[in-house]
């Protein structure tokens, strides 16, 4: 316990494209079918690729300059008023700075605005701490009606920005810097609130969103290979969450692993844990940022360090075992 | 242009003495809120419902209404005692003012109350729901018009000059931003606090056109909201309504005790004495 392993490369993942650039693509579709689409940025259209949307429709896009908290208050009026508002910024700038009027005119009166925040998580790199949201799942979760999304690959990104489009409501999306391996195909679906289950395995269920679904995949072929069998859950939406596939999960391998890019409180990890302790509780271990900040480096290096990697899922997963060997822990029944 | 007939002067008096009234005894009934910045607001509400906005209480969701925001959510009692004059709720609810269930939460609360065009209570937010409001009427080609009330001692909030700079910046002719000027805030005078003054020259710089009123004499609001509504010039406005915080109610007025305590029942009779007492 402790040290990493590597994970033989036996699976190997295929990079597509970053799900922020998804996100865009999604939105210049969206641009064409339904006219009440309209999209701000607050002067990162580049990095967000809503520029692509505003490249296509530039009378429906509204460039609002370094000014989230403004722009989140545009987009409550634009809803309003019968628009459909996709607003977008670094998930750490839209969540943070424009807190309060997410909470104020989008949550509140619950008005039909979509935002997406980018560079999630610390995989952006090198820009460092003040650049990357740890903190947004938690933030946005706990907005009273709040539908919360993290893709993990460009197929789900693009099926998930359709979704919000469509959903009536406010929904948050996150996307990453980074290019993301490619898990899915144009020909699956995504609906809001049910999750995607990778492999029947019984020994652990690993949950993780984002980009730690791939390195669950990862770790999953890995512990295949040392005789481990488990399934990973997609749960590309945090909000509302599927708490049957939690339920699933829990009842058919009797242990959890959660994995997220986001500091252990009160994101996934949290999030499955309250729904595991609700409906068949069992043990689980968390893959997540330890109450810290990150630093700059590359990526990978990163991911590595602050435990986010195949390896540190792997190890998780043996921990977790050898916890529901154990299972009930003594005192259980007597407590009961 | 309104589907109400406009109100004379001297309704209009009359209106706005009902809604002092009315708003002194719903805070009373309710035991807490703010009357100060309600009663500042008065005459202002009263010239937009009654001779100003292009609304319809019979359609409150007519797509071409005027959109009127109170970003000062705290100053709520004044809107529904002017949306009870209007014909938008029932009167006999305005005594159920921040009771369990009803409506007239005590900052403007959209789920329960649809009528009210944005949630507000959290100040420095309005003029920016404002501007997304004045965008989508471009969009739609629609000429209604937004009107978005703010207090002095809320443009203290930043968000409010992000808000100023893109409106002016994005000429956006069909919004008005009122700013009721009464010179005070919770802790005391707005001079002694954080003050903004000058606020015409501000919004001036932000490329608004400024204009400055006795917010408390229809013989200038009327003219100015009508200047505004008209949006000639090219650019939003902004009108600097010099208010008297607690207007009407003698032992309120120009006494920063009154921004956010009820008054007792005796209070209350005296109050509501001295407005039907009062010239108009």
């Amino acid at each position: 316990m402790g040290t990493s392993t590597t994970v033989k490369a036996k699976f190997e993942l295929k990079m597509g494209l970053a799900t922020r650039e998804a996100y865009g693509q999604a939105l210049a579709e969206l641009g064409k079918t339904i006219p009440n689409v309209v999209v701000l940025d607050a002067d990162l259209a580049k990095s967000t690729y809503s520029y692509k949307f505003a490249k296509e429709f530039p009378d429906r896009f509204f460039t609002v300059g370094i000014s989230e908290a403004n722009m989140v208050g545009i987009a409550s009026g634009l809803a309003l008023s019968g628009k459909i508002p996709f607003a977008s910024s670094f998930a750490v700038f839209l969540c943070d700075k424009g807190y309060d009027q997410l909470r104020m005119c989008v949550a509140y009166p619950r008005v039909n605005a979509k935002f997406c925040g980018s560079h999630g998580g610390i995989s952006i790199g090198e820009d460092g701490p003040s650049q990357m949201a740890i903190e947004d799942y938690a933030l946005m979760c706990a907005l009273p009606g709040f539908t919360v999304l993290v893709p993990a690959d460009e197929f789900a990104g693009r099926a998930l920005v359709k979704q919000m489009a469509e959903y009536e409501g406010p929904v948050y999306m996150r996307t990453g810097r980074p290019k993301a391996p490619i898990l899915y195909s144009a020909a699956d679906g995504f609906e809001i609130g049910k999750a995607k289950v990778h492999g029947k395995g019984r020994d652990v269920a690993i949950i993780a969103c984002g980009l730690e679904v791939g390195q669950s995949l990862l770790a999953q072929s890995q512990l295949e290979e040392e005789g481990i069998s488990t399934r990973v859950v997609d749960m590309h939406t945090l909000k509302p969450l599927d708490e049957q596939a939690v339920a699933t999960a829990a009842l058919e391998c009797g242990a959890i692993v959660s994995a997220e890019e986001h500091v252990l409180e009160g994101g996934l990890g949290s999030l499955v844990a309250k729904a595991a302790a609700r409906l068949h509780p069992v043990p689980m271990e968390f893959v997540g940022i330890e109450n810290t900040f990150a630093e700059s480096a590359t990526p990978d290096q990163l991911m590595e360090k602050y435990g986010l990697t195949a390896p540190h899922i792997v190890n998780a997963v043996k921990r977790v075992l050898k916890r529901k060997e154990a299972w009930p822990p003594a005192g259980w029944q007597r407590s009961r | 242009m309104s589907h109400h007939s406009l109100a004379s002067l001297d309704e209009l008096k009359h209106i706005a003495r009902r809604i002092r009234i009315n708003t002194v005894k719903m805070i009373g009934a309710a035991g807490s809120g703010h009357p100060g910045g309600s009663l500042s607001e008065v005459e202002l509400l009263t010239a937009l419902y009654f001779r100003i906005m292009r609304h319809d209480p019979k359609n409150p969701n007519w797509p071409d209404r005027d959109r009127f925001i109170l970003s000062k959510g705290h100053g709520c009692p004044a809107l529904y005692a002017t949306y009870a004059e209007a014909g938008y709720l029932d009167p006999a609810l305005l005594n159920t003012l921040r009771k369990l269930g009803s409506p007239l939460q005590g900052h403007p609360d959209k789920r329960m109350l649809p009528v009210l065009e944005a949630s507000t209570g959290s100040l420095g937010q309005g003029l920016s729901i404002g501007i997304g409001t004045a965008l989508a009427a471009k969009l739609d080609e629609q000429d209604y018009h937004t009107f978005v009330m703010v207090g002095d001692g809320e443009i203290e909030e930043g968000q409010n000059w992000e808000a100023a700079m893109f409106a002016g910046f994005h000429k956006s002719a069909n919004l008005t931003c009122i700013v009721d000027n009464n010179r005070q805030q919770l802790d005391g005078f707005v001079k002694d606090i954080l003050d903004p003054a000058p606020v015409a020259e501000k919004f001036r710089a932000f490329g608004w056109r400024a204009l400055e009123v006795d917010g408390h004499d229809f013989a200038e609001v009327i003219p100015a909201l009508e200047l505004a509504r008209a949006g000639q010039e090219g650019k939003p406005t902004a009108i600097v309504a010099h208010t008297i915080k607690g207007k009407g109610v003698s032992f309120m007025e120009n006494n920063p005790e009154w921004h956010g305590i009820a008054p007792k029942p005796e209070q209350v009779n005296a109050a509501v004495k001295e407005l039907e007492m009062a010239a108009v």
